[in-house]
């Protein structure tokens, strides 16, 4: 656990969202930004509890606190990136206000904006776990390490949110490419919640 | 018109619940201030503000899929902030994403920033082809929210209610200009 960014690793995001996927055993919820942040959520293998953003930057914890608060007693992910965040920082306060206890953001911050070619964001001196826990989310940390992050999902999934949890990533390239059909997206997902229930897809 | 009808925003209140929109999400405008009020005060609402209209889309949108319900309050300007978000997630994804927009900029607008981005809102709405409708009169306002709420639900479509000031008395306009 870390609140300062000096000495963080960079980590792989695809190990890191495998190690992700690996420790939920109870049909949770997991929204993956725009961009490589879903791309190696598709690539780790599809679950019918993912869902994939093509487009809407910015929107992946809104997205994921819709569904926390519409269902309380699964826990929901948001794994977005450095760049889509600054695009809707203020949702930060508002998941703080809302406090969904069943919300946990994982943020993967490589620093660039990686699908249109490596431009440095505008972050370039901002520190995000400090960013949300002036937004009042007083638990956020960043990950030092992987062995550090299982750490941190495993107290996430086992208490009371929302919690934050800052991984500083390097500049490999994601696995795969989400297939991009949106109402199939949808669909499946409705199913994988609940919302949806009958046996035609999957 | 008769005047045995309740104030607009007591309908809009009781439509919601006829429909199960429970998940109330807002960016504030005067106008709607005794709509929110009144979500506020009622415990079947989960009522709150966003720091921006786009949010509310994200929120509504994962909300919806997750089976609950909710609708976005906001003013024509807070509207004018959507299209992308609008276009790539509801639009997109068949997800019925409600909107009650609150019609400022026109019919006695005092601010000229509003009256200009006013403009910019039927287009938009037309070229993303979402369903929109103005309530304008009181004995309309019923039929008019129940109406389009079914129907984007049953269709998985986005739609707008469009609140206009011939409804809702709108911001009051203010002096009467600068003289020559």
């Amino acid at each position: 656990m870390s609140a300062t960014t000096h000495n963080l690793k960079r980590m792989y995001r695809f190990d890191l969202t495998q190690r992700l996927v690996a420790k939920l055993k109870q049909e949770e919820a997991v929204i993956g930004g725009i961009g490589h942040s879903n791309f190696d959520l598709w690539a780790v293998g599809h679950r019918p509890q993912n869902f994939y953003m093509l487009g809407s930057m910015g929107l992946a914890i809104p997205i994921a606190m819709g569904v926390a608060m519409a269902q309380p007693a699964r826990k929901t992910f948001a794994l977005e990136g450095d760049g889509s965040l600054l695009m809707e920082l203020g949702c930060l306060a508002t998941v703080a206000a809302q406090a969904p206890k069943n919300l946990i953001i994982v943020l993967f911050d490589n620093g660039i904006y990686q699908i249109t070619g490596g431009q440095p964001t505008p972050g370039l001196h901002a520190d995000y776990v400090a960013i949300a826990r002036g937004c009042g989310l007083a638990t956020a940390t960043w990950a030092a390490d992987e062995a550090d992050f299982e750490r941190l999902l495993d107290n996430a999934l086992a208490t009371d949110g929302p919690h934050f949890i800052g991984c500083k990533l390097d500049e490999q390239k994601p696995r795969a490419q989400t297939e991009r059909d949106p109402a199939q997206i949808r669909d499946r997902f409705m199913r994988g919640m609940g919302t949806k229930k009958n046996r035609t897809l999957g | 018109m008769t005047t045995s009808l309740p104030p607009w925003h007591e309908i809009v209140l009781n439509v919601f619940k006829a429909n199960e929109v429970k998940l109330i999400t807002y960016v504030p405008d005067n106008v709607l201030k005794p709509l929110i009020q009144a979500l506020h005060a009622d415990p079947y609402f989960t009522c709150f503000a966003t720091a921006r209209e786009e949010e509310a889309v994200g929120i509504l949108s994962g909300a919806w899929m997750a089976g609950l319900k909710g609708i976005l309050l906001m003013q024509t300007s807070g509207f004018a902030t959507l299209p992308n978000v609008l276009a790539s997630l509801p639009c997109a994804f068949q997800i019925p994403v409600l909107m009650m927009i609150s019609e400022r900029g026109t019919l006695g607008e005092f601010n000229v920033g509003q009256a200009a981005v006013c403009r910019t809102m039927r287009p938009i709405l037309d070229s993303l082809a979402m369903e929109h409708h103005t309530v304008s009169r009181l004995d309309e306002c019923e039929f008019i929210v129940d109406r389009t709420i079914r129907q984007a639900h049953l269709t998985q479509a986005p739609a707008a209610l469009i609140l206009s000031p011939l409804l809702t008395g709108g911001k009051a306009v203010q002096g009467t200009g600068a003289q020559a």
